[in-house]
């Protein structure tokens, strides 16, 4: 299953610079884990303490949040594209 | 009877039309509430009033005393409070980023209100630390902070949920935009309460990749108020979607409402297209007017995207 990680500039210091990243994967822990082994250190900014997501990184497959998907265990379909996102302050 | 004591009394009961021109499947039935009705011209007036009401209540504010509230704001929440504020005799401070249409800006201050400008590709977060410098450094300022008073669900809830179900009984999904969360989580627990069949939808701006500034991850913002389990769904809606929903409201729907209420739409329509039947009630924040400048009815869309991607249309 390939997809497409798009990396949000504030991590692309971790990916040498790279905006988009091709990897396998069938599930999105399954392709984090992938992702965070060329590149260790988006490991801090992709996993919390508990292991879950980081409280400050918000995650879409096809625009779709995953934390109401299946979280990590959200299924990809080949051509998926993710989107990692820092959560910040919406205006108001 | 529609005659009134004060303006204020005018905040809420916003109207609940047909745009179902727009959706995909003539089972699925979508019905826009035109927020832009309210007097300061957006669902933010529900929220001024409600926080400065229960400010009072609490005996953090007195009216007529001239007490300064600061809020940092990318508009409309200030331009509410700038409403109350006027009437109840306080001063409004409002921190705002420096990106935000020129018509905001200039409501503030017709309004009334001193602008201290924050940077603008800090976005939101920006406008939040300065305002908490602010009100650090000088302990007579009310800071109401919409981001985490409870007041802020509680208008929602009590106003804005009631009104949706009230008219239209049968409604199996409610869309909003997502900002300071308010509306989703006020409107989300009262159907949670009164009609637990609903499904809630969330729908963002990809803001973490449109504010620049951002240095790292530890700089993120989750607000106070928000509570995960109160939505159901949450889709990200991009400026070329919202600008062109934005057109599709006013061309199709003769609604003419701002860009933040495209993408309200635009997220609506996307979950049209994966049901059979449906009564969907999408919010529309405000009215088109703040933004004519942004030119998004009128310029080359690829124009307007790329302007969006610079401005704060949220």
């Amino acid at each position: 299953m390939a997809v497409t990680i798009s990396i949000p500039t504030v991590l692309r210091t971790q990916t040498d610079g790279q905006a988009n990243v091709e990897v396998d994967g069938a599930t999105v822990g399954a392709v984090f884990d992938e992702v965070i082994s060329r590149f260790p250190g988006l490991k801090a900014n992709l996993v919390g303490d508990d292991g879950g997501l980081h409280k400050f990184v918000n995650v879409f497959v096809d625009d779709e949040d995953i934390r109401y998907l299946d979280g990590l265990d959200t299924k990809l379909d080949d051509g998926a594209s993710i989107a990692i996102l820092p959560a910040v302050a919406g205006g108001a | 009877m529609t005659r009134y004591d004060s303006v204020l009394d005018l905040i809420g009961n916003t109207p609940l039309v047909g745009i179902h021109a727009l959706s995909p499947n003539p089972d699925v039935k979508i019905w826009a509430k035109l927020e832009g009705q309210n007097p300061g011209g957006s669902a933010k007036d529900r929220i001024a009033k409600t926080m400065v009401d229960l400010a009072e209540g609490d005996g953090v504010l007195t009216r007529g005393s001239g007490q300064i509230i600061l809020e940092p704001s990318s508009g409309n929440t200030g331009i509410g409070l700038a409403l109350v504020a006027k009437l109840r005799g306080y001063r409004l401070r409002v921190v705002l980023p420096e990106n935000v249409s020129i018509e905001r800006r200039q409501l503030l201050e017709i309004f009334g209100a001193e602008v201290v400008l924050s940077p603008g590709e800090e976005g939101s977060n920006g406008a939040i630390r300065r305002a908490e410098q602010l009100a650090a450094e000088d302990e007579e300022l009310v800071m109401l902070f919409q981001y985490g008073n409870p007041a802020n669900p509680l208008a929602h809830y009590l106003g804005t949920g009631p009104e949706i179900l009230r008219d239209c009984p049968e409604i199996d999904v409610f869309c909003a935009g997502l900002g300071t969360s308010g509306t989703l989580m006020g409107v989300g627990r009262y159907l949670k309460e009164h009609k637990p069949e609903a499904k809630i939808l969330a729908v963002e701006p990809p803001v973490g990749e449109l504010v620049q500034g951002l240095r790292n991850l530890d700089d993120g913002f989750v607000p106070p108020i928000f509570d995960a389990a109160m939505l159901d769904r949450k889709t990200i809606v991009r400026p070329r979607e919202s600008i062109e929903w934005t057109r599709r409201l006013l061309s199709e729907c003769g609604v003419f409402a701002g860009i933040s209420s495209g993408a309200a739409v635009a997220g609506a329509v996307k979950y049209a297209q994966r049901v059979d039947a449906a009564n969907i009630v999408v919010l529309l924040p405000d009215g088109g007017w703040k933004y004519l400048s942004s030119g998004a009815w009128t310029d080359d869309i690829d124009v307007v995207e790329e302007r969006a991607t610079r401005i704060n249309y949220w």
